[in-house]
């Protein structure tokens, strides 16, 4: 008979996808947020082309993300960026066996309509994309798709939620390979997950009128002490010490985008960053990882950019 | 005398969740990332993510090795979706190599991506009525030898196998609460507890 034990050693996550969470159907629970699960502990790489997506795969990526341009060329490119060709992501869905992520603009619900009905395995509702709504996001609930959402801190994460995200990741500021964001990020999301520790009634009211979300979702939160949905990160991750800094500081899979394919030898890049994120907490790994991995991509001072070239401000 | 100690592969994937199942049901648990954690143990865990991902990682922590001689060594042993992947005997869609120690073939992503994900219900003579199954992007098994009994099926397909003291299925009982999967697998640890001297904890 089960035995209602202590358990021998804390586990990182305290509570069961089937307990209830606030606006989400049981339904939802385990198929949406359980496949984000499926990914934890793993890295989702930005790839342009199949034979990127390849070397993602061969190098242990969980997912890859199919997009025409990673964000350092977006940044470079300029104009609007949109969607990708249907006929690039399908290329790599065919070519790959891992999951295949894609990106579409804050807002734009046809792009994402488009993308369930290619059966992309997740949508990254995404501020990397030039937003084409500035007062809406998605209404994720409508989909059967699962969504992931950048945020900047617990608000941002939980008016995800309510819209339906299944994953939150940080925003960080992508395309620089500068990780300051994204710590950034992280740091105001579980300062704010910890300030909900033991709030009374009022407290969590107050806070949900701050966060324009429901009660019961800051209720839960409070409790939990932690979000409903995997919480990952991305935005400037360039380095397999920037992998495991973000994992220390409480994210449980890491996106990395320009930081592999920018650099100066990506198999091996890819490789030691999912090796990093695996031995997060074994600095003797973290070494033997990232003896010799050759030319970083080159990153950016956040501080010289004009507040016009950041994207985390996009769709708050 | 202490609760059983069962190691969960903590390569990449959900083993965070199969950890808190199996701690619900009593277990303790240990992470297993290098050949060291594999000893002592009562029980081995290959949880879900993905398989490509584990293959990887097992050839560059020099685990492969030490895992397969632990899964050999006839300790209970519990693989969800890409955990029992790994254990199929041939593995289809694309072919990759894996433990052989289930006589069963699996067609990886067999149900279709993951917009086919989903609850089902499952068909078994050994699981309450009523017992349900997440898929995610789970694997198909295609063919089942003689020696490997299907404990439950979906819509006719075989996806809970048990071999021996191997209990593999190609949907997540960890997603849920008390799941009567997990609870088989926690009585499979402690009956061999239970057994004189059993050969198993011998070879760890």
């Amino acid at each position: 008979m089960a035995k209602k034990t202590a358990p021998a050693k804390k586990s990182k996550s305290t509570s069961k996808s089937s307990n209830a969470v606030p606006g989400f159907t049981a339904e939802e629970l385990v198929s949406k947020i359980g496949f984000c699960e499926q990914l934890k502990g793993g890295v989702i790489m930005d790839v342009i082309n199949v034979e990127q997506a390849k070397i993602a795969e061969a190098a242990g990526a969980c997912a890859v993300m199919a997009l025409e341009r990673v964000p350092a060329d977006i940044r470079k490119h300029g104009g609007v960026s949109r969607a990708s060709d249907p006929g690039m992501i399908a290329a790599i869905q065919k070519a790959v066996s891992i999951p295949v992520m894609a990106k579409v603009r804050i807002g734009h619900f046809v792009e994402a309509q488009m993308l369930e009905a290619m059966e992309v395995d997740c949508i990254d509702e995404s501020e990397v994309l030039t937003p084409a709504d500035e007062e809406f996001q998605i209404d994720k609930r409508g989909f059967k798709t699962p969504f992931v959402c950048g945020c900047r801190d617990l608000g941002e994460a939980l008016r995800r939620i309510h819209e339906g995200a299944a994953m939150i990741r940080t925003k960080g500021e992508a395309g620089t390979g500068n990780v300051v964001e994204a710590v950034r990020h992280m740091r105001a999301l579980m300062g704010g997950i910890k300030a909900l520790a033991g709030a009374n009634a009022k407290a969590i009211k107050e806070a949900a009128k701050a966060m324009r979300v429901p009660a019961d979702l800051v209720a839960w939160v409070a409790v939990n002490q932690k979000l409903p949905v995997p919480n990952f990160s991305a935005g400037g991750v360039a380095t397999p010490a920037d992998a495991a800094l973000m994992m220390q500081l409480g994210a449980e899979a890491v996106f990395v985008g320009s930081g592999i394919f920018k650099s100066g030898d990506p198999a091996v890049r890819a490789k030691a960053i999912v090796r990093a994120v695996t031995h997060y907490q074994d600095p003797k790994v973290l070494v033997e990882v990232s003896t010799g991995l050759g030319e970083p991509m080159v990153g950016i001072d956040i501080n010289t950019m004009a507040p016009s070239e950041r994207l985390a401000g996009r769709g708050v | 005398m202490s609760e059983p100690l069962v190691g969960v592969l903590a390569l990449q994937g959900d083993f965070d969740e199969h950890e808190v199942a199996l701690q619900a049901l009593g277990l303790r648990t240990r992470q297993i990332r290098r050949a060291a954690d594999l000893v002592g143990l009562r029980g081995i865990v290959l949880p879900g993510g993905e398989s490509t991902t584990m293959l990887r990682l097992l050839d560059v922590e020099g685990l492969w090795e030490p895992l397969g001689a632990a899964l050999r060594s006839g300790l209970p042993v519990f693989a969800t979706c890409a955990g029992m992947i790994l254990l199929a005997a041939r593995v289809e869609n694309p072919q990759q190599r894996s433990y052989a120690l289930l006589p069963i073939t699996v067609v990886r992503n067999g149900y279709g991506r993951q917009l086919h994900s989903g609850t089902f219900a499952l068909e078994s003579t050994v699981l309450p009525a009523g017992t349900t199954g997440t898929f995610i992007r789970a694997p198909r098994i295609t063919h089942v030898d003689g020696g490997c009994e299907v404990l439950a099926r979906r819509g006719g397909d075989p996806v809970l196998v048990q071999c021996g003291p191997i209990l593999a299925a190609c949907f997540h009982p960890e997603l849920a609460l008390r799941h009567p999967v997990c609870a088989r697998f926690a009585a499979m640890v402690r009956e061999q507890e239970a057994a004189p001297a059993p050969a198993a904890a011998m070879m760890a």
